[in-house]
């Protein structure tokens, strides 16, 4: 048992935390966010550069080889400097898709472009009604000669404004909610038949809702088993939520810094605001929140190499819970301590509590994963 | 970082789970599991037996009888320990003025002293909290005059802990009333069977006898039962409520008390199916299983710093440990209230003596929730706890 930091492990942190010191102080983030796109080329130039967006894939493929725990420590730096560039759609949910589920053909194809910084990846998954429910799919991949046609509406694709390749859950058979006949499939956004609405998001990034019309592709679309894809998108999405986890512990310790500097230099009454004892407490809880949640966002990391696939999701489930809850919390709490300012669009703290409150609610809530939790026990 | 126990360790747990179940009393274990008092030839029968296998006092330096294991080891056997369940050393002893002595003390003092602590030849009591002195503990009024080769010792102690069966008391006590109040102040062990010591129990909510008032009446000790010097008690006392907080998240009584609730959740039944088949009763007792995981790996962090990086000073997230552990002990007797809802209202008279087996599987249950509110309140009350990461760890 050891929660330390190896020595790469540590030197990876340090280049990730100093190359967003240097170029994404909340200023800059401002500027990203009014580039084409909503985010800068420029830093994720840097990013490729630094070899950080080819940090999971195998040698073998270009990549570092590198486990959950670097993906851990780039995350949480990411969410601590609210980083708008998409590392989560491309690197950990398309590259997840590849590592995980691409054959040979399709990792040569598609993994250098997103190491190299050139390609970004989208994930097509949710539909009207299908809220949390990976297994609801109503949008179909028909078979057509060898290759595949492929119909439907997705919505809120993060990335999905701006993506080159987009990966897009369908059903090759059986009813909507059927955990069976659900496939994942490589599209280029700028296939016929793919129209996207791009909009932004209220924290910041950019998402798009996408109709897939008549959309043809080759047999060499499908990753992995076209009708029994779910364990590979369940599997990839648990990376995703196990990232965003640790994204949110980033964005939970920058805002409980944030909140208690300025209970530090706020002055009312002729004092320090935090000379309050009611306000002390507040800060304490939310210190208490935000080492609880820590703690869930490492077993989160260090599950990913649980043997038992049961025993991986409830524990990312349990994660999820305990990071929504304390998200929301320190959230709340970090406007509520800030006052009036923390109303601003001005004051960075709200946009910490923005992006907090979408990820609670992406890959489902904290309610979708404490049912998760209750169903199969966790202890 | 690698969340996985390693061989050793493991081995090493199986060779703890292997003892407790070969060596400790079954009957005592029942009442554990029941949450039942235990008597004290009970507990002092399970702490030698404990004690010959050398794992009485195992924190202690291996030269006054402790072990050398790594703060894994010592956290496998506490939660190990607590699971089974049997009853922990006796803290006032063990955790408290054991390392008091060994740290502070002179040599004459510990060699007398500690092996009777470990093989709890005197039962020991603490000497701190008085009526008028709780969590603002340094403004102590209990007074030792020295006279001659004595301290002359006048004052009250209360919420005194199993003061009922004590032989020795470790009581913070003011030899310098002109001092600032930390400075004044002197750590002095004594027998409570010296002339002038009388207890008086205090029946708490639970309708049990834990705690007890205290009170010292011209009580005589000699000059050699101070333990270091005079007037620097108060920085033993920091010292020893510092050790008391690490081992107060108590994951293992937790756990164990969750296995209880899914065991009795099975039985009970509501709506014509038990209880353990309610959604709303699953993602109760789901969220606090989340709690409580969450809990044990920031202990297991804890835990793993002080190992690699020496103990020296308690961890301020300590404090976190204990907020999150009494709420979560707390939560746990709550959930167990709602498994057996309406007989939770019968009062056993008897108290828990053993002589109404009739009531035994929901007797305790009720005074069980209602005894576990002072785990927020004891060992520094949570809110002082806050005060302490505000502090320590906020730099508020």
């Amino acid at each position: 048992m050891d929660f330390d930091l190896s020595e790469e492990q540590r030197l990876l942190k340090e280049s990730i935390d100093g190359l967003l010191t240097d170029s994404y102080d909340f200023e800059a983030r401002k500027k990203y966010q009014k580039e084409k796109g909503g985010w800068s080329k420029a830093v994720w130039g840097k990013l490729a550069e630094q070899g950080l967006l080819g940090l999971p894939f195998a040698e073998a493929d270009g990549g570092f080889g590198a486990g959950a725990v670097e993906t851990m420590i780039v995350m949480e730096a990411l969410g601590k400097a609210l980083v708008l560039e998409p590392y989560l759609a491309t690197v950990v949910i398309g590259g997840g898709f590849l590592r995980h589920g691409g054959s040979t053909e399709q990792k040569a194809a598609h993994i250098p472009g997103i190491i190299d910084g050139s390609k970004t990846f989208a994930f097509a998954q949710l539909e009207k009604n299908s809220r949390y429910d990976l297994a609801d799919v109503s949008t179909t991949a028909k078979k057509k000669g060898s290759g595949w046609v492929i119909d439907g509406e997705k919505f809120v694709v993060l990335n999905g404004e701006n993506a080159d390749t987009l990966i897009v859950t369908a059903r090759t058979k059986g009813g909507r909610r059927d955990r069976a006949g659900i496939g994942a499939f490589i599209v280029p956004a700028d296939a016929k038949g793919v129209t996207r609405k791009g909009y932004p998001t209220q924290d910041g990034l950019h998402a798009a809702d996408i109709t897939f019309t008549g959309v043809e592709v080759g047999s060499d679309a499908a990753i992995g088993d076209p009708e029994n894809g779910l364990p590979l998108i369940e599997r990839v999405v648990d990376e995703a939520r196990t990232a965003m986890c640790a994204e949110a512990v980033g964005a939970m310790d920058e805002s409980l810094k944030t909140t208690v500097e300025y209970l530090k230099t706020r002055k009312q009454f002729g004092v320090p605001i935090g000379s309050f004892q009611t306000l002390q407490h507040r800060a304490a809880d939310m210190f208490v929140a935000l080492e609880q949640a820590r703690s869930m966002s490492m077993f989160a990391t260090m599950a990913a190499d649980f043997d038992d696939a049961k025993e991986r999701a409830t524990a990312v489930a349990a994660a999820k819970v305990q990071i929504g809850k304390s998200g929301k919390f320190i959230g709340q709490q970090s406007i509520q301590l800030h006052g009036g300012i923390g109303m601003t669009q001005e004051a960075k703290i709200g946009h910490y509590f923005k992006r907090l409150t979408m990820i609670e609610n992406t890959f489902g809530d904290t309610d979708y994963h404490l049912r998760r939790v209750a169903e199969g026990g966790l202890v | 970082m690698d969340l996985a126990f390693s061989k050793e360790e493991i081995a090493f747990r199986e060779e703890v789970r292997a003892f407790f179940r070969d060596n400790v009393p079954p009957e005592t274990r029942r009442k554990m599991v029941e949450g039942r008092h235990l008597s004290k030839e009970e507990m002092i029968t399970w702490w030698r037996i404990l004690n010959k296998k050398g794992w009485g006092v195992s924190h202690w330096p291996k030269e006054y009888g402790g072990t050398v294991w790594s703060s894994v080891q010592h956290y496998i056997f506490n939660e190990e320990l607590q699971m089974h369940p049997a009853p922990a050393p006796l803290a006032f002893g063990v955790s408290m003025v054991g390392p008091v002595i060994y740290t502070f003390g002179n040599e004459a003092q510990k060699k007398y002293y500690l092996p009777r602590i470990a093989n709890v030849d005197d039962w020991w009591c603490q000497g701190f909290s008085e009526p008028g002195s709780g969590s603002d503990l340094a403004s102590l009024k209990t007074k030792a005059e020295r006279k001659g080769d004595k301290y002359i010792i006048n004052g009250q102690k209360t919420w005194t802990t199993l003061a009922q069966h004590a032989d020795m008391i470790f009581c913070l006590c003011r030899t310098d009333t002109t001092a600032k109040k930390q400075m004044g102040i002197s750590f002095i062990v004594f027998s409570m069977k010296s002339k002038g010591v009388t207890v008086r129990p205090i029946e708490t909510i639970d309708g049990g006898h834990e705690v007890n008032e205290v009170f010292f009446d011209d009580v005589e000790v000699p000059v050699e039962n101070l333990i270091g010097e005079e007037n620097k008690g108060w920085d033993y006392a920091k010292f020893l409520l510092g050790n008391e907080r690490t081992g107060i998240a108590r994951v293992g009584v937790s756990k164990e008390r969750l296995r209880r609730i899914k065991e009795l959740a099975s039985k009970v039944e509501q709506n014509g199916k038990p209880v353990i088949e309610d959604q709303g009763f699953r993602e109760k007792l789901a969220a606090c299983e989340i709690e409580l995981k969450a809990l044990e790996l920031t202990q297991l962090r804890v835990v793993a710093d002080e190992g690699k990086h020496g103990k020296g000073k308690p961890n301020p997230a300590s404090s976190v440990l204990k907020i999150k552990g009494s709420e979560i002990q707390q939560t746990t007797t709550e959930l167990l209230m709602e498994v057996i809802g309406p007989f939770a209202a019968p009062y056993d008279e008897h108290g828990d003596d053993g002589s109404n087996e009739a009531m035994d599987w929901t007797a305790q249950i009720a005074p069980s929730y209602f005894n576990n509110r002072k785990v927020s309140i004891y060992g520094g009350s949570n809110e002082i706890q806050r005060n302490i990461i505000t502090k320590a760890v906020l730099g508020l």
